[in-house]
């Protein structure tokens, strides 16, 4: 019994002494700045910052290769802690937020044809440009959804893509994968978009949606500042947040929504949390 | 006539769907009249669209040039009547989209153009010969239109020792090319000796499904003195895949990835062959083709001889309209076919035929989960896994669909008709080899 206490021992030590050694002498120097900023970063891995990963990124943030700044997941807290961290002045991008610039579902806008194949936007697409009539309206097969990394896209059942301005971190991800280009990244404090994608005329329009934009210029009227008509299409200039959104109820098709007053039709979201409380919850 | 289809020779997999040939395979080829007007898209064919070459207001003739090739996988598109160009803008094509086309409004003479002059291939060497096969827009009939001057062109260590003449048409519902073989024997055996001429070969077999034993009859008594060998083939579904039916008919197979001249054969429809005997002895360019107007929704299906870019609705005019509301307009046969938006939509050169279905034609049944049955991989003529390919291209795993072979994948549908589950099988593969290739290009 001795014995075999003392060989248990033996080993044990030699291993424990052979381990100690070779942790020092073969130890892979990690700058502890960058287990601090990856400790700051989300760990969502969404790639939004243009890294496959939050280590990958932290590494870069510290060998000084990448701005500490393009975490949007993160948002303004992470990148005034990893500013902190690394010894520079924060430089906080603009929080933003990705929004679907259509509110045409499948009852409110028409479609060339049944589509019965794949559940996917992208294949969706190839058949005929997809079976929606409008060229750029969602098509609601949820290539989105399925990219989000934070579970921040639904689809209403009457098949339109909405996103949760509160759970949406502006990663990006879903932006890629739009086949129709229809979900545009804005920023997180403006309120009021105008839902609606495409570039006809507006008698065009009228035949195959119900709340798409027919390029009247009644918002851009009554808001010169804060609305822009390109390609028959109105555009808010988000500088002008709060003329844009007391105009908004002016327009004939509806399709300029003030967010603080709900989603679009169908969606289980509610109403959006408003900015301020957002801010404090963080 | 019994001896030829006794040994029917086939390939493995494949099946037989119920072929609804009744419709129109007995009614003799029709000459479709005039239509008030023509929408000739510019993109008929594999490879770059053709380039314009006439403006709004050009009077132009039967067989004038409207637009030209652009490169060497290309062909020119010639008008198919005389009269006016009246429009060269976008229209709604074949494929769904809106792309260039030229319109013609006929001046109601159908005159041909004067410059164009037949000429005797014995006076012509390959090279003059096929060059006059692109000048008239020669293509593959049989769907696919790729040009035949390229597949003609095999490159000098490929040597080529047999000719296949594609007469199977085991696509249900056609019966183009078969009426074509019954009625235009002499055009189709003429175009053959002008591909073994250009080819420098002798041997030509023409494949033919048994559903057809009076074109089988017809053209192995008229071939035996032109050397032309006529072989029977099992009734089956891809039969007239080209490398199904080179395996069928040599005993070859085509290697994964490479085409039917790695193994000294060139494939060409029948139809092929009789605008190729056009374009030679008359100088006349691809500007009409045969076109299977048939289904159960039409009151008098037909085999029409149709100007290219009269549209589906004047097709289906000629054959005393629909009996009921058209629900599926396919535009091909309903195995590879393309599900048309509307009537409104022009035939072109791989127009084979134009299919039309009532809602009571179909059933539809909602796709459910795949049972691991098995059917698909059993049926699938390039022995693949459609349901594995399938699966990863729903999850986008692209590398593993590339590792399943899904690029090796013909689209014949064979998987997707027999699913029990009534997956959509050939689209998810489809998707995975756009994505395959896509992520080849940016690599």
């Amino acid at each position: 019994m001795f014995a075999s206490i003392l060989t248990l021992g033996g080993i044990g030590l030699f291993a424990a002494v052979a381990l100690g050694v070779a942790a020092k002498k073969f130890a892979v120097e990690i700058d502890p700045r960058e287990l601090a900023v990856l400790d700051a970063l989300p760990g969502a891995n969404c790639g939004a910052c243009g890294m496959p990963g939050c280590a990958g990124y932290a590494k870069a943030i510290v060998d000084g290769s990448m701005a500490p700044n393009l975490c949007t997941p993160g948002g303004s807290e992470a990148i005034e802690k990893i500013a902190q961290i690394m010894g520079v002045e924060a430089q906080s991008a603009e929080p933003q937020v990705a929004v679907v610039c259509c509110q045409g579902d499948n009852q409110k806008a028409t479609l060339k044809y049944r589509y019965l194949g794949l559940y996917d936007c992208n294949a969706a697409q190839k058949i005929a440009d997809g079976p929606k009539t409008c060229p750029g309206g969602c098509l609601g097969l949820g290539s989105c959804v399925r990219a989000c990394p934070f579970d921040a896209i639904e689809i209403t059942a009457a098949g339109l893509a909405v996103i949760n301005r509160d759970k949406c971190t502006g990663c990006q991800k879903c932006v890629a994968q739009c086949p129709r280009s229809v979900i545009h990244m804005t920023p997180r404090l403006a309120e009021t978009h105008v839902l609606c994608n495409s570039t006809d005329k507006g008698a065009q329009v009228r035949k195959y949606c119900q709340v798409g934009c027919i390029a009247c210029q009644i918002c851009k009227k009554n808001a010169p500042e804060a609305y822009q008509i390109e390609n028959f299409l109105a555009r808010v200039d988000y500088s002008h947040a709060a003329a844009a959104a007391a105009v908004a109820e002016k327009c004939p098709t509806k399709c300029i929504r003030d967010f603080s007053h709900g989603y679009p039709d169908g969606s289980s979201y509610g109403v959006p949390t408003p900015e301020k409380l957002r801010g404090e919850a963080v | 006539m019994k001896s030829a289809l006794k040994n029917l020779k086939s390939f493995a997999g494949g099946l037989h769907p119920p072929d609804g040939k009744h419709f129109s395979a007995g009614k003799a080829i029709e000459i479709c009249p005039l239509p008030e007007e023509l929408v000739i898209p510019l993109a008929q064919h594999i490879g770059a669209p053709a380039e314009a070459c006439v403006e709004v207001g050009a009077l132009v003739k039967k067989g004038s040039p409207i637009a030209k090739a652009k490169g060497f996988v290309s062909v020119p598109i010639h008008a198919s009547t005389s009269g006016e160009v009246i429009a060269v803008e976008p229209r709604l094509h074949p494929m769904g989209k809106h792309l260039p086309a030229v319109v013609i409004k006929p001046d109601g003479k159908d005159l041909w153009d004067d410059s164009l002059t037949g000429a005797d291939p014995q006076d012509l060497n390959a090279a003059e010969l096929k060059n006059r096969l692109q000048a008239a827009g020669i293509v593959g009939l049989g769907g696919a239109t790729f040009p035949t001057h390229v597949k003609l062109s095999p490159p000098a260590d490929k040597p080529i020792d047999t000719l296949i003449l594609n007469g199977v048409e085991c696509e249900p519902f056609l019966t183009a090319d078969h009426r074509l073989m019954l009625e235009e024997t002499e055009r189709i055996f003429d175009g053959i000796d002008i591909l073994r001429k250009i080819l420098g070969i002798t041997r030509a077999v023409i494949g033919i499904e048994a559903n057809k034993p009076d074109a089988i009859e017809l053209l192995t008594a008229r071939g035996a003195a032109r050397q032309i060998e006529v072989q029977a083939l099992e009734v089956k579904y891809p039969q007239g895949a080209e490398k199904q039916l080179i395996d069928a008919i040599t005993g070859r197979q085509v290697p994964s990835g490479t085409l039917p001249m790695e193994v000294g054969v060139v494939v060409q429809n029948v139809g092929t062959c009789a605008a190729i005997s056009d374009a030679i002895r008359r100088g006349h360019p691809l500007v009409e083709r045969v076109v299977s107007v048939t289904g159960p929704a039409l009151v008098e299906p037909k085999n029409l001889l149709v100007r290219i870019g009269t549209s589906l609705q004047f097709l289906v005019d000629q054959c005393g309209g629909l009996n009921g509301t058209a629900a599926k307009i396919i535009m091909g046969g309903p195995m590879m076919g393309q599900t048309q938006l509307s009537l409104d939509v022009p035939a072109i050169r791989g127009t084979s035929g134009v299919l039309i279905f009532r809602q009571q034609d179909l059933p539809r049944y909602e796709a459910g989960p795949c049972i691991r049955c098995g059917r698909c991989i059993s049926v699938c003529p390039i022995h693949l896994q459609p349901t594995s390919i399938a699966a990863c291209a729903r999850l986008d795993m692209i590398d593993q669909a590339a590792g399943y072979h899904a690029l090796d994948c013909i689209e014949c549908g064979c998987c997707t008709y027999i699913c029990p589950a009534t997956l959509p099988l050939v689209q998810s593969i489809r998707y995975a080899k756009a994505a395959i290739m896509a992520q080849k290009r940016t690599t």
